[in-house]
């Protein structure tokens, strides 16, 4: 297996979306703000991690990975689970305990478990099992593959090294996208990470993607080929996302300086998108807002979930 | 047939079985077959499905757990149970969580295999019985081999729970031969007189009046019986003996009459001193059955210490024969 580094240029413009993309970017925001909304008025119990600023990640993923293929999700997840399957009600019943609750709202926000989703709430943890299940994919559904996503934190716990390894040796059909958000709930990256990821992959054989893109038609374009040699059977692939967590790490925990989380404002996508396609932007995020407010409330005078399966 | 033979033939068997079964583990495969060589001849007959890992206790397990989570049962074999200390989050926080956490049961057909024990002066982190660390996890069930079960049914049955569970192997029980058609050496006999428990019971004559039960896991029953032929040869003290194939959960329940019966009740176990598997099952028999016991459930374990290397300072730690006989004996004078 040959060790490829591939990289997107960096880019100025983001191109027009498909309405349906943009539906689920807008989905997807608009969620995680009514989220932090419904904490701030104490009508959600707990703890939540938002992915403000990283909706187009999933959300470029959405057309590359089928209903086939295995996605592991971590603490950071409603994107991904939204992206896959459009389920803003079952999501938030299962993050306020309401009946529809994806898993009756006994995992909550970090542990969704649905078809070929699942998601754990310690990191790396999911790596070796993301591993595992690529294998039996291997073996009883070739062509299907395994996508666990985790963040640049996460690259602190041996599981990740071990699957690596392991993934690796065995040619497992493991697609690993990185979240680089360069931030580890309050801790910068610079301080919690030696070296860099693609020199990580690499110490593995495993083929490495960086890009900075948050154009998801371009994102897919340079994911499509590097994909499909992960469902040949041609091993493993880390990608990696330099994005942006434009929010806090969970409630109202943002330490960071006002000119940090300045600076992660600049690279938002919705500011940016809604510049350039202010016409097509306009209606479907007054739609999407108003889809969440709407399911919002009609989920929050739902009854409690009851947990019958035990 | 020893009881290392015995495994080798139930992991055989369930591999012939069951064409999806997976074993994953350290040097598992042949010509080493294991460093107990319990694995012995399964990677020449299913290279595919034996699968030689990395040191990587903790992804081993994980991937074992994630061909579980995907329909396909899967056994690990930790080449000392120590090691499953480097697997702890993936036992504690996915597979056994995973079962439950999900709102409904999702099946999780995953044995992790784990050599145990001290007696061979393999010292301090090759030799403990780390059993009680794993108690009380929802949804990870713990067993122990003994030589009154054949692993033939057992770890069919293991699988067929599709649970996470874990099986602990005395390595000096090993080398041990399988107690076979009701006898259990020349003094002793054995049956299983609680239905669905997998309580084995091992006696002499008339198990309804000895003096006394001895409760033990598999690792501790020839240890157990020395003390017991000591107890009735030297001090014409009888005693039965319960050997669980399941350690936890555990139901004490069906145990409860021949408990109240007994002059005395003994926890014997090879773990050091401190939340023992015998507490647990202690604290259990005395709440349900504290009016009719004769007296409080004795505890029998190994010191409270770490376990040396050197063979004549590793008895001093280990429960011995002796152990056994000098409690009961003690108890009852």
């Amino acid at each position: 297996m040959s060790i490829i580094t591939t990289q997107t240029a960096s880019e100025s413009g983001l191109s027009r979306l498909a309405d349906d993309d943009l539906r689920l970017m807008l989905m997807i925001r608009h969620f995680e703000q009514k989220l932090l909304s419904l904490f701030d008025m104490g009508k959600l119990n707990g703890t939540t991690h938002t992915c403000l600023g990283q909706e187009y990640i999933p959300v470029a993923m959405s057309s590359l990975v089928g209903a086939r293929d295995f996605v592991f999700s971590n603490h950071r997840g409603h994107g991904h689970y939204l992206s896959r399957y459009r389920d803003p009600a079952g999501l938030l019943a299962e993050i306020m305990g309401r009946q529809g609750a994806v898993c009756s709202g006994v995992g909550g926000s970090q542990h969704i478990l649905r078809d070929r989703y699942l998601s754990t709430g310690v990191q790396g943890e999911s790596l070796p099992v993301a591993t595992g299940v690529a294998l039996a994919l291997k073996r009883s559904e070739p062509a299907a593959l395994a996508c666990a996503y985790i963040g640049d934190g996460t690259w602190g716990e041996g599981s990740v090294y071990e699957a690596l390894n392991m993934a690796a040796l065995w040619s497992a059909p493991l697609v690993v996208v990185v979240e680089h958000n360069g931030i580890a709930q309050s801790t910068l990256t610079a301080v919690q990470l030696s070296g860099t990821i693609r020199d990580r992959a690499h110490a593995f054989g495993v083929r490495h993607h960086r890009t900075g893109s948050a154009d998801v038609n371009r994102i897919r374009a340079g994911l499509v080929p590097l994909l499909e040699e992960v469902r040949l059977g041609h091993g493993p692939l880390v990608v990696e996302f330099a994005t942006h967590r434009l929010g806090p790490h969970s409630k109202g925990d943002d330490s960071r300086p006002p000119e940090l989380i300045r600076q992660a404002g600049e690279h938002d996508w919705y500011a940016r998108y809604a510049a350039e396609y202010p016409a097509q932007f306009a209606a479907h995020d007054a739609q999407m807002y108003a889809l969440i407010e709407n399911t919002a409330a009609e989920v929050a005078a739902r009854p409690e979930s009851a947990w019958e399966g035990r | 047939m020893r009881v290392s033979e015995n495994l080798n033939a139930a992991l055989h068997a369930a591999f012939e079985s069951n064409s999806d079964l997976h074993l994953l583990g350290e040097d598992v495969a042949d010509p080493y077959g294991g460093a107990f060589k319990v694995t012995r001849g399964l990677s020449g007959r299913y290279p595919d499905r034996v699968m030689p890992t990395p040191l990587s206790e903790g992804g081993l397990v994980g991937v074992a757990a994630g061909l579980a989570l995907a329909g396909i049962p899967a056994i690990a074999e930790i080449m000392f149970s120590d090691f499953a200390c480097l697997a702890f989050d993936q036992l504690v926080n996915f597979a056994s969580k995973s079962v439950t956490m999900y709102g409904r049961r999702v099946p999780l057909p995953l044995l992790v295999r784990c050599p145990t024990g001290a007696g061979r002066s393999y010292g301090p982190t090759h030799s403990q019985s780390l059993q009680k660390h794993f108690i009380g996890i929802p949804g990870l069930s713990l067993y122990e081999i003994s030589p009154c079960h054949d692993n033939r049914t057992l770890i069919c049955d293991i699988l067929a729970r599709a649970e996470p569970a874990m099986l602990f192997e005395d390595k000096i029980l090993y080398t041990q031969q399988m107690f076979a058609a009701g006898r259990a050496g020349e003094l002793f006999s054995y049956d299983f007189p609680y239905p669905g428990s997998g309580i084995a019971r091992v006696f002499t004559d008339g198990p309804d009046t000895a003096d006394c039960v001895i409760i033990a896991p598999g690792g501790l029953v020839h240890r157990a019986l020395n003390a017991m032929r000591d107890l009735l040869l030297e001090h014409e003290i009888s005693c039965v003996l319960l050997v669980p194939s399941r350690l936890y959960p555990f139901d004490t329940g069906p145990l409860l009459p021949s408990l109240c019966r007994a002059s005395a009740v003994f926890v014997t176990e090879e773990c050091t001193a401190g939340g023992t598997w015998g507490s647990e099952i202690a604290q259990q028999v005395h709440s349900r059955a504290w009016g009719d016991l004769a007296r409080p459930v004795t505890l029998i374990h190994s010191a409270d210490s770490i376990i040396p290397t050197a063979p004549h300072l590793e008895r001093q730690v280990i429960v011995r024969d002796s152990t056994i006989t000098e409690a009961v004996a003690g108890s009852l004078s």
